[in-house]
């Protein structure tokens, strides 16, 4: 791998480095804080199950981030990471109260801005919808628990003692499940932005164990955070455990646990599975601030337990950190990829320019798209999602829906499906029948991600989306990382 | 019981249990035995079966002042119940104290030998086995605190209801004293006698509200 390759991963490692010197408190600190577990303890558990939760469960919010812009050249990826991370250090020094999900949130849209990208509204509000509700589900699940559990004390004569060891043994269980949720839930503010540009490849593992690209960049990013679990964060849970969180050890188990189905909730797409096949509707699969989600859960027990009101400045004390932390972030990111655009001389952005074919125009009057309106736009070249976003709306009143879907179809991207490369590839994560269909493309190339897709699915009903709804929402999502993979190896040029 | 070397969470935390349940049923020996000893005396004088009598109250004694350091020791070493230790420890030196008090009174007797006449002996029996029964209250109230919170407040109030009970004896007891054609140095002697014997049930009052204080902090 090239050096410079590696150079540009640090300032994702970094953020992974300060998630885990930092958020790790909010899984132990009251525990190792009040010496119920060891640090070395807390610290093991912490670190592999920080790993496992990203390596597993990670894609979940990282796809979010992921809809929210596509870093799409590894020093742009460098630069937002670098932006997040210096925003957060800076803000915390300032005193007021960062998380790097708002932070790198901040950066991507900072891109989006310098590169000409569209920032998708619909996604945006999404994620910001899901820091409002984090802390007050968050809350609610910790209200609900601690009396749970007090009426199950109350029913059960258990011996203090007995009851200080059966809580080291919880604590100890909720701060791994804890440490997975943050691994699972917080991996994409730590190298989210790289997924498109990983530089990483597919390989098998024993011969049954694939160990994808982006599997390989979360281990990274996991060991980044256990390194900063080890290095830094004993400090810190001390603090926390002695200051911020003056719990008893049960109610400080509680507020742990509450944390966790938080975080865990926002990231499991197992979960997503489950209620999607009961057609319920599903969770969004967003990074949330995990200090946040902690102190609802404080904040939820003292209302519980003492009845007090609600606290007013420190709500907003969080809330402001909602809107500066991105603010700041996106500013230092632009100003940043100017820098390196053009003191450096890097490609911070890959350029992607849209064009309204006929093909695209009859397209998206077969989607229902009100083509009469933006009938002189036919067979024009725009360079930027901007630009083309800009002329729709000049036209036709242009949803959110209806801006993400031009996009879609107008983006240009040229793929070849070049004989030699056909024959030598074997993915294992497409079926027989898929792998068949993609062969009888050979030789043709396609200008438009969209018109591979539809060649896919017309020769094989494997490759078939379904209509968009709550059931088929994985089914979907599956095809749709399956055609990602396709765009990624036959794609040409950019 | 000396602490087995290396024990488990679990295998540690029983074994305190059984530490402290222990300290607590040499509280409540003692109170017992304090009470036979003082009708032994009112009965025989200081006998020697009062001298038993106060040899096993100071053989619970230094049992239960054994006992105590090693569930200190304990506590402390493995760092158990971080935020209740300072509590438990406190209300184990304050019931510890309970203990010395009913050994040093039975001292007081054998020492000092306070001629009690009769009249007044209905009213030293009632006033010891009240003071016993309140610090029994006590006793189980502290068992409460660690099995069962919910019932401390019950038997705190029994704490309190026997104290009261107590203070009315020994005032009763005192004014008939004071009534008496007795010489007034017999009169302070035994008036000396009444307030030790009370101060055990005033003991556990004390002892009694830190324990509401502490089960406040114990409940979630």
């Amino acid at each position: 791998m090239d050096i410079a390759v590696l150079l540009f991963l640090t300032s994702g490692l970094f953020l992974g480095w300060s998630l885990g010197a930092n958020d790790a408190a909010n899984v132990f600190g009251t525990a190792v804080g009040s010496g119920v577990v060891r640090f070395r303890t807390a610290a093991l558990i912490t670190g592999v199950f920080v790993i496992l939760g990203a390596v597993i469960s990670g894609s979940g919010t990282t796809q979010t981030l992921g809809d929210l812009g596509s870093v799409n050249a590894l020093p742009g990826a460098f630069t937002a990471a670098a932006a997040a991370g210096f925003t957060v250090y800076w803000m915390t020094r300032a005193g007021v109260p960062v998380s790097t999900t708002q932070a790198i949130v901040g950066a991507i849209i900072g891109w989006n801005l310098f590169s000409q990208s569209v920032t998708d509204t619909r996604v945006l509000f999404k994620i910001v919808g899901t820091w409002m509700i984090c802390p007050v589900l968050a809350g609610l699940i910790a209200a609900a628990l601690l009396h749970l559990l007090a009426v199950f004390l109350k029913t059960r004569s258990i011996h203090l003692l007995r009851l200080d060891a059966y809580t080291r043994l919880a604590l100890i269980v909720v701060g791994a499940f804890g440490a997975y949720s943050l691994g699972a839930n917080n991996i994409a503010n730590v190298v989210g932005v790289f997924v498109p540009v990983s530089p990483f490849t597919d390989f098998r593992i024993g011969g049954f164990f694939n160990f994808t690209s982006v599997q390989q960049l979360f281990l990274l990013g996991g060991l980044a955070i256990a390194i900063g679990v080890f290095t830094y964060s004993k400090k810190v849970m001390l603090t926390v455990g002695a200051e911020i969180l003056p719990l008893s050890p049960l109610a400080a188990w509680v507020a742990v646990l509450a944390h966790s189905i938080v975080l865990f909730v926002f990231a499991s797409q197992g979960l997503e599975h489950l209620l999607a096949q009961a057609g319920l509707p599903t969770i969004p699969l967003v990074p949330v601030s995990s200090s946040q989600a902690v102190v609802g859960a404080v904040v939820g027990i003292g209302l519980l337990k003492r009845g007090r009101t609600i606290q007013w400045p420190l709500l907003a004390h969080i809330g402001a950190g909602w809107v500066a932390t991105p603010i700041a972030a996106a500013a230092i990111c632009f100003l940043s990829l100017f820098v390196l655009q053009n003191v450096f001389d890097q490609r911070v952005y890959r350029p992607v320019s849209y064009e309204l074919t006929p093909r695209v125009m009859a397209r998206l009057e077969a989607e229902g798209f009100p083509i009469e309106g933006i009938a002189n736009l036919k067979g024009r070249e725009f360079e930027s999602a901007r630009s083309i976003a800009g002329s729709l709306s000049e036209r036709i009143p242009l949803t959110p829906e209806m801006r993400s879907q031009a996009l879609t179809y107008a983006e240009v991207f040229h793929t070849s499906f070049f004989p030699i490369r056909l024959a030598s590839m074997a993915p294992e994560e497409l079926s027989p029948q898929q792998l068949a269909a993609l062969r009888q493309l050979s030789g043709r190339s396609y200008r438009h991600k969209w018109q591979v897709a539809d060649a896919l699915a017309q020769r094989a009903p494997e490759w078939r989306l379904r209509p968009d709804t709550t059931v088929n929402k994985l089914h979907n999502r599956r095809i749709q990382r399956q055609l990602e993979f396709v765009y990624r190896t036959f794609g040409v040029g950019g | 019981m000396a602490m087995p070397g290396r024990l488990n969470l679990f295998g540690r935390s029983r074994h305190i249990e059984r530490e402290i349940e222990e300290f607590l049923d040499g509280v409540s020996e003692a109170g017992l035995i304090f009470q036979r000893a003082v009708r032994t005396y009112l009965s025989e004088g200081p006998s020697q079966d009062f001298r038993d009598d106060l040899d096993e109250v100071s053989r619970l004694e230094t049992r239960g002042d054994q006992i105590r350091r090693r569930v200190e020791a304990e506590l402390y070493e493995h760092t158990l119940i971080p935020d209740l230790r300072a509590d438990v420890l406190r209300l184990l030196e304050d019931t510890d104290w309970l203990l010395g008090i009913f050994q040093a009174n039975c001292y007081h007797f054998v020492i000092e030998r306070p001629d009690i006449p009769k009249e007044f002996h209905r009213d030293f029996i009632e006033l010891t086995e009240t003071v016993v029964t309140c610090v029994d209250s006590l006793v189980m109230a502290a068992r409460a605190f660690f099995r069962n919170i919910g019932a401390v407040r019950d038997h705190n109030h029994k704490v309190i209801f026997y104290e009261t009970e107590a203070d009315m004896i020994s005032t009763r007891l005192k004014t008939a004293i004071f009534g008496s054609d007795l010489p007034l140095e017999r009169k302070i002697h035994l008036r000396y006698f009444v307030e030790r014997i009370d101060d055990s049930a005033n003991a556990a009052e004390d002892v009694a509200d830190e324990l509401a204080i502490y089960t406040i902090k114990r409940s979630l």
